[in-house]
């Protein structure tokens, strides 16, 4: 039985959870907490990824990220691997995939927060960032992380931007659902299987913990 | 508290706070205010909507005022022609919101001690706490949380926090509106305490004449965005539209409509 493919979709996502929420609070942190010009261009880009198919999508990331853009040439020069068909492609795909559901998710956690305490903060003598790191994220905290694990499930079921940037190269960028798509191909029904529970499994048990964590069920306040 | 009151005793006490502040609507203004408030309780009262709460929001530099000015003694807060705007958390100013506003992810001590001054270390800002807590007779709360505090314990609770910051004015937004008028009458009474131990300005919204005349003499009456009389609680007592100074109004707006 070849997990080789789990294992891959596994250490993608996380690096994928990872960098989403890295870029992504800081988005929905900016588009919560900033009034700037073009906020509402920004929070449509960055969306855009839960409307468009996964193809016009990698069509996109292949133009601006491929071998012969700016980029794409950039990142060749300077780390001697291209990005697209390579665990990095990879990692990136799944990253797009993710991004939009931390922002949305995230901002809509940082905007939750009672407007009045932020503003207690302050006239408590914290500045903006203190008050940000110390009551609205604190208060946030539950919502950002259920954020983060569908994000982190987002970017383990990840297929068509994967397939159109990363390829579909065993043991480098074939993911456990990519794998899937093959087996069955292949009439490795039993392969398949194997993947589709474990992907089910995480998938439920993601969803199960990301119920338990939002407003509504009990909180440990 | 009480003996840190003199930590910055050169800053604090005796400054009177100016008040001078438009906001622009449309054609005219929502706010047009001018009025003094010496140290000592000054109570400002008007129907919802006539600018209480953005008077204060504007004090404590949470509302940008389109135009005016708002200084503590000689001090500068807020100046739009010489574009002077002392940020919120420069000000020192407690401010204790209509609802109160307690984190609710931090216990009552917490609550207390997070506006503390930023030298005190975690020992003294506990113990300042504590001591805070002890004196407004909720010690027991001190390492439970919001969510477990009664109407008359979370007010002592919120009131501790914003005199716990060594403020060089006091605004409190209808702070006791929530609670029965025991408990307010006793509340009134502690804060009277401390009001005259701070020597700042104190602002206080309300519509409880009861509250106003325990608290102070002073009233400024607020209608529709303007300071429509400046005085004291007994000359309001008494006539026609200042029947809204009632002891017990249930609808304090719907009679200042009228």
């Amino acid at each position: 039985m070849d997990l080789g493919p789990l294992a891959l979709s596994l250490q993608i996502a996380t690096v994928a959870t990872l960098l989403a929420a890295a870029i992504g609070v800081g988005l929905a942190t900016l588009l919560a907490n900033v009034r700037f010009p073009g906020r509402d261009l920004v929070d449509v880009v960055v969306t855009a990824p839960i409307v468009l198919p996964p193809t016009v999508l990698g069509y996109y990331l292949l133009v601006s990220v491929g071998r012969r853009s700016f980029i794409g040439h950039a990142f060749e020069a300077i780390f001697g691997s291209p990005i697209v068909f390579t665990r990095t492609g990879a990692v990136l795909a799944a990253t797009v995939g993710a991004l939009p559901l931390v922002v949305k998710s995230g901002r809509a956690a940082l905007e939750g927060v009672d407007a009045t305490l932020i503003r207690a903060a302050r006239t408590l003598g914290a500045g903006a960032g203190r008050a940000f790191l110390t009551v609205q994220l604190p208060l946030a905290a539950r919502g950002i992380i259920a954020a983060l694990m569908l994000a982190f499930a987002r970017s383990l079921g990840d297929f068509g931007i994967t397939l159109m940037v990363a390829g579909d190269i065993p043991g480098e960028t074939q993911t456990a659902s990519l794998a899937i798509y093959d087996a069955i191909q292949e009439h490795r029904d039993q392969a398949a299987l194997v993947m589709v529970v474990a992907l089910t499994a995480i998938a439920v048990a993601i969803l199960y913990t990301v119920n338990k964590l939002a407003p509504g069920g009990r909180d440990g306040r | 508290m009480v003996a840190e009151g003199a930590r910055n005793g050169g800053k604090r006490g005796s400054a009177t706070l100016h008040v001078d502040v438009r906001v622009a609507h449309g054609e005219g203004f929502a706010l047009d205010v001018r009025f003094d408030a010496a140290p000592g309780v000054t109570v400002l009262f008007g129907p919802s909507g006539s600018g209480k709460s953005t008077t204060l929001a504007a004090i404590a530099g949470l509302a940008r005022p389109t135009s005016g000015r708002i200084a503590l003694g000689e001090e500068t807060w807020f100046d739009a022609a010489s574009r002077v705007d002392v940020p919120v958390h420069k000000r020192a100013v407690a401010f204790v919101f209509q609802s109160l506003a307690l984190f609710p992810h931090m216990t009552a001590a917490q609550n207390i001690a997070y506006g503390m001054h930023r030298d005190l270390d975690r020992e003294a800002k506990r113990k300042r706490a504590l001591a805070l807590l002890e004196r407004l007779r909720v010690a027991p709360l001190a390492d439970r949380k919001p969510a477990t505090f009664s109407g008359g314990e979370a007010q002592r609770v919120a009131l501790a926090r914003a005199l716990a910051t060594e403020p060089r004015v006091v605004l409190l937004d209808e702070p006791f509106s929530a609670l029965d008028r025991e408990l307010r009458v006793d509340l009134v009474g502690d804060l009277r305490e401390f009001v005259r131990e701070l020597d700042v300005p104190v602002l206080f919204v309300t519509h409880h004449r009861q509250e106003a005349r325990a608290l102070g003499q002073r009233v400024v009456v607020l209608d529709r965005g303007r300071v429509e009389r400046v005085g004291t609680v007994d000359e309001l007592g008494g006539g026609g539209r200042d029947m809204s100074f009632d002891e017990t109004p249930l609808d304090p707006d719907g009679m200042m409509r009228r």
